[in-house]
C-alpha cells in the first residue's frame, strides 16, 4: 500500500499541482475588529498583525508529532471485516475534512484532512512534513513555523465559516476542524533577525 | 524467442498443464486437416473467449499452433500460474495483456505488504516480446512508477491502460504515461493505493493528444488544472468515458459537458454547489445535450436540490452508481422514478428498505443490484437495510442475476423468497456483517437461506455466505451447486466435513477463498486431486498446520503451497495463511521472507 503522507522530493515546487488560480488571495484581506467582540457563542477572535498573539488553545491534548487515525470506539474490529475495500472505507469515512493549506509565497497548494489529526501540534507537525522546509517553533505558546534557511517566520491563520481570517489555535480543536475552511501560513513580517524583509520564490 | 518469420510454423509448442503432447498422438499421416494453416488461423482468430481458446487448442498440433499464433489478447488469472517467459514462448503475436496478481483478500488487509505480484519482469520480458503491445489491464499487481515510465517509453503503439486495485506507484507514474504514449486512448485508473502527489499529471498530456476514448480518474484525491481538463477533453471527439474526481465542481462538470455530447459514461464530481441564490436552474440544462450517455457515477455529496439536474438522461441510463452519494430514500425513490430502463444500479444503504421499495417498483430491467455499507463499523447508529428491502427488491425485478448485499440482519424465510422470486442469481453473495450472526427472527443458522439459493438457482457461478452457518451449509453447496466457480466463506462451518463437502462436490470449483472456519488438515487434504483444476485455495485463521502443507506440496509438486507467516510467529506448526494454486513456473522466486513456499 503506498505510504500515508507524499513524500517530498527535492525538486522545486513547481513540480507540484498548481492551483492558484481557483484560491482567491483577494479574500484574505485582513480586517481589524476589537478584541472579544464575537458573533456567535463561543470566543472569535480574528486574525490580526497588529494584535499580540496569544494562544488561548486549551486542546492539544499530546504534543507528539505521530499522525493519530482517529477510531470509532465501538465493538472490537475484525481485520478485514466486513469485507469492504479500503478505498470505499476512506471514501465513505465520516467527516473527512479535507481543507486546502496554501503559503505565502510558495506557488502551489497541499491539502490536509483535518479529521486526521487529534489536535493543533499534529497538524503543524503534519506542514512539517508537507513543506519540509519548516521547523516548528513555538515561542511564549505562540504557534509558528519557521524556514530556518532565511528565518521568515509563518504564522498559521485559516478562514472560518464566517469567512473571517483567524489565527490557528484559538479555538478548541474540534471547534477548529468544524469551522475551518482552508488554510494559510502567512508570513510573519517580524522576521527571527529582525532587520531583512525576505521574500521566498 | 519467435520471430516474425513466415517460416515460424512448425516451432515446438511449450509444455503446459494442458500440453497437447500428452494427449493427443497424431502424426502426419492421420492428419485430415483440410484448411491451410492460414484459413484456420484466420477462423480461430474470430474467437474471442479465452476458455474457447484453451479448448481449441487442444485439439490437435496444427490447431494448437493456430490457436497459439492467431491469439491477440491473453488472460492470465493468477500472475505466478505461469511466466512471463513462458506466455512469450506460447504467444508470439500478444497485442492486449490481462495480469491479476494478489489473492483477492488482499482487499481487505489479509496480505502483508511486499507480498509480491511486482509487473515489472513482466514487463521486461514483453519489451522484446511484444513491442507491439496496446493494452495492460492489471488488477491486484505491485506497480512502481519505474514501470510505469518503463511501459511509456518501451511500447511505442501503446494504448490502453487499466489499473484496479494496484499499488506502490504515484502519480508520476501516469505524468509518464501521459508524456509518452502518443496514441493513448484509454487511461482508467481505479482504487489503487496510490500516492497522490498531485494533479500535475492531466497537464502532461501534449496538445497532439487527440485519441483519448477513456479516461477515469476518479479515485485520485488531488486536483486536476482545470484549465488542462477542459482542453483536453475538447480536442478528443472520441470520448465516450470520462470519470472525474470529486474536486471537479459543477459548474466545471457543465463547461465540460458542452465539449463532450458523444459521452457515453460519465463519473461526475462533486454534484453541489455552495451557493444559496437560485443555482439549481443554471445547470437545469447541463445534460440536455448528452443523448448517448448510458452510465453515470459519482455524484459526490448530491442532494435533493441538485439531483433533478440529472433527470433529463435517466431514461436511457442502463448502469447508476450511486454507492458514493448518501441518499435518504425519497431522494432515491424520485430520481428511480426516471430511470426506467436501469440494469445495473450500486447504492449506499442510507437509502433503507423504502429505498429498496421503489428499487423494486421503478426497474423491472434490473440485472445487478449492489448495496454497500455506509458505515460498517458503527452498528448503534444505522440500521440500514434489511432482508425486507431484499425481497421488495426482489419481488419487482425478477430479472436479478448479480447481487451484492450488506446488512446487519437477515431471515432464512426472506432468502427462500428472494430465491423463488430470482431463479437467475449466477452471482449471489450476501454480507451480514455481524460474524456469526443467526436468523434473528427464529435464532436459527443460516443454512437453509443459502440451501434455498443453490437449490433453487442452478446457474449460479459466484457465492458468498455469511452468519451463523453449520455445516449443512456446506452440504447443500456440494449437492447442488453444480456450476459454481467461486466460494468465499468467512466465520463459517462446524468441521472438516463442510470443506469436504464442497471440494467433492462442485465439479467447476476454480476459486475457494477461507477465513476464520473450524476447517483442519483433513478438510485441506481431501482437495488433492482437484486443487490442481482450481486457480487457487486460501485458507487463513483455519486450523491447518504446516506439516499438513508439507505433505500437500509433496504430493503436488505442480502445486505451489505458500504459507504466510504470522508476525509475532507465535505458534510455528500452524498454518496462519495458507493459499495453494497451481503452476507451470514452478516456486515463485520472489518470494519474501514472510513467505514459506513449501
Amino acid at each position: 500500500m503506498a505510504s500515508e503522507t507524499s513524500t517530498v522530493t527535492s525538486e522545486p515546487p513547481a513540480t507540484a499541482v498548481v492551483a492558484v488560480g481557483s484560491l482567491n488571495f483577494n479574500d484574505t484581506e485582513l480586517t481589524l475588529r476589537l478584541p472579544g467582540e464575537s458573533r456567535k457563542s463561543g470566543e472569535k477572535r480574528r486574525f490580526s498583525g497588529m494584535i499580540d498573539l496569544k494562544l488561548g488553545g486549551n486542546d492539544r491534548s499530546d504534543t507528539e508529532c505521530s499522525v493519530v487515525k482517529k477510531s470509532t470506539p465501538s465493538k472490537e474490529r475484525v481485520v478485514g471485516w466486513p469485507p469492504v475495500r479500503s478505498y470505499r472505507k476512506n471514501m465513505m469515512k465520516k467527516d473527512c475534512k479535507y481543507v486546502k493549506v496554501a503559503v505565502d509565497g510558495a506557488p502551489y497548494l497541499r491539502k490536509v484532512d483535518l479529521e486526521l489529526y487529534s489536535g493543533y501540534q499534529q497538524l503543524l507537525c503534519a506542514f512539517e512534513d508537507l513543506f519540509s522546509c519548516f521547523t516548528i517553533r513555538n515561542v511564549l505558546k505562540e504557534m509558528k513555523l519557521m524556514d530556518p534557511v532565511n528565518g521568515t517566520e509563518y504564522v498559521p491563520t485559516y478562514e472560518d465559516k464566517d469567512g473571517d481570517w483567524m489565527l490557528v489555535g484559538d479555538v478548541p480543536w474540534k471547534m477548529f476542524v468544524e469551522s475551518c475552511k482552508r488554510i494559510r501560513l502567512m508570513k510573519n513580517s517580524e522576521a527571527i533577525n529582525g532587520s531583512e524583509l525576505l521574500k521566498k520564490c | 524467442m519467435p520471430t516474425m518469420d513466415p517460416n515460424r510454423k512448425k516451432s515446438k509448442p511449450v509444455d503446459l498443464v494442458d500440453s497437447v503432447d500428452s494427449r493427443v498422438e497424431l502424426t502426419e499421416s492421420t492428419r485430415s486437416c483440410p484448411f491451410p494453416d492460414e484459413v484456420l488461423e484466420r477462423v480461430l482468430s474470430l474467437i474471442d473467449s479465452h476458455k474457447d481458446r484453451s479448448s481449441v487448442s487442444l485439439v490437435c498440433k496444427d490447431w494448437y499452433n493456430a490457436e497459439r499464433w492467431s491469439r491477440r489478447h491473453v488472460f492470465i488469472g493468477n500472475c505466478y500460474s505461469v511466466s512471463p517467459e513462458i506466455v512469450a514462448a506460447r504467444f508470439p503475436r500478444i497485442r492486449s495483456v490481462t495480469l491479476k496478481g494478489k489473492p483477492r483478500f488482499s482487499d481487505f488487509n489479509l496480505v502483508p505488504e511486499d507480498w509480491g505480484a511486482d509487473v515489472h519482469p513482466w514487463l521486461s520480458v514483453f519489451s522484446s516480446a511484444y513491442p507491439f503491445l496496446e493494452e495492460l489491464r492489471l488488477k491486484r499487481m505491485a506497480v512502481s512508477d519505474e514501470s510505469l515510465e518503463f511501459l511509456a517509453t518501451s511500447f511505442h503503439g501503446f494504448k490502453a491502460l487499466s489499473l484496479l486495485s494496484c499499488d506502490g506507484f504515484s502519480t508520476d507514474g501516469l505524468k509518464a504515461i501521459a508524456s509518452h504514449c502518443k496514441n493513448l486512448t484509454e487511461l482508467d485508473i481505479q482504487e489503487n493505493g496510490i500516492d497522490d502527489l498531485g494533479g500535475h499529471w492531466l497537464s502532461c498530456f501534449p496538445e497532439s493528444q487527440t485519441s483519448l476514448e477513456v479516461l477515469n480518474f476518479a479515485s485520485l484525491n488531488s486536483e486536476v488544472s482545470f484549465d488542462a481538463l477542459e482542453k483536453l477533453v475538447s480536442r478528443c471527439k472520441s470520448l465516450r468515458v470520462l470519470k472525474l474526481n470529486r474536486n471537479i465542481s459543477l459548474d466545471q462538470l457543465q463547461k465540460l459537458l458542452l465539449h463532450c455530447p458523444q459521452l457515453m459514461e460519465l463519473g461526475t464530481g462533486t454534484f453541489m454547489q455552495e451557493l444559496i441564490s437560485g443555482p439549481v436552474t443554471e445547470f437545469k440544462n447541463m445534460f440536455s445535450n448528452c443523448r448517448k450517455l448510458v452510465t453515470v457515477s459519482g455524484l459526490w455529496d448530491a442532494t435533493p436540490l441538485y439531483l433533478p439536474v440529472i433527470y433529463p438522461v435517466c431514461a436511457s441510463l442502463t448502469f447508476l452508481n450511486l454507492s458514493y452519494a448518501t441518499l435518504q430514500s425519497s431522494e432515491l425513490a424520485n430520481l428511480l422514478f426516471h430511470c426506467r430502463s436501469l440494469r445495473r444500479l450500486w447504492l449506499l444503504d442510507t437509502v433503507g428498505d423504502k429505498g429498496l421499495e421503489a428499487v423494486g417498483s421503478c426497474c423491472p430491467l434490473l440485472e445487478e443490484l449492489r448495496v454497500f455499507p455506509a458505515d460498517p463499523f458503527d452498528q448503534e447508529i444505522f440500521l440500514g437495510v434489511t432482508e425486507s428491502g431484499f425481497v421488495s427488491v426482489s419481488r419487482g425485478c425478477p430479472k436479478l442475476r448479480h447481487v451484492l448485499y450488506f446488512c446487519r440482519q437477515m431471515t432464512n424465510a426472506a432468502v427462500a423468497t428472494i430465491a423463488r422470486n430470482c431463479p437467475d442469481f449466477t452471482h449471489f453473495r450476501l454480507c451480514i456483517m455481524n460474524p456469526g450472526q443467526p436468523d434473528y427472527l427464529t435464532k436459527e443458522p443460516m443454512d437453509e437461506a443459502f440451501g434455498a439459493i443453490v437449490k433453487t438457482c442452478t446457474k449460479l457461478q459466484r457465492l458468498a455466505v455469511s452468519g451463523l452457518l453449520t455445516d449443512r451449509t456446506f452440504e447443500y453447496i456440494g449437492q447442488h451447486a453444480k456450476n459454481m466457480e467461486t466460494l468465499s466463506v468467512a466465520f463459517a462451518g462446524n468441521s472438516d466435513l463442510g470443506m469436504e463437502c464442497v471440494l467433492k462436490g462442485c465439479p467447476k470449483l476454480r476459486k475457494l477463498e477461507i477465513r476464520d472456519c473450524p476447517f483442519g488438515n483433513a478438510a485441506l487434504l481431501s482437495g488433492l486431486t482437484k486443487y490442481e483444476s482450481m486457480r487457487s485455495l486460501w485458507m487463513s485463521a483455519c486450523n491447518v498446520t504446516m506439516n499438513a502443507c508439507r505433505m500437500l506440496a509433496k504430493e503436488k509438486p505442480r502445486l505451489n503451497v505458500e504459507v504466510m507467516r504470522d508476525e509475532e510467529g507465535s505458534d510455528d506448526s500452524q498454518a496462519h495463511k495458507v493459499y495453494v494454486y497451481r503452476s507451470v513456473a514452478g516456486p515463485r522466486r520472489d518470494a519474501p521472507p514472510f513467505v514459506l513456499t513449501l
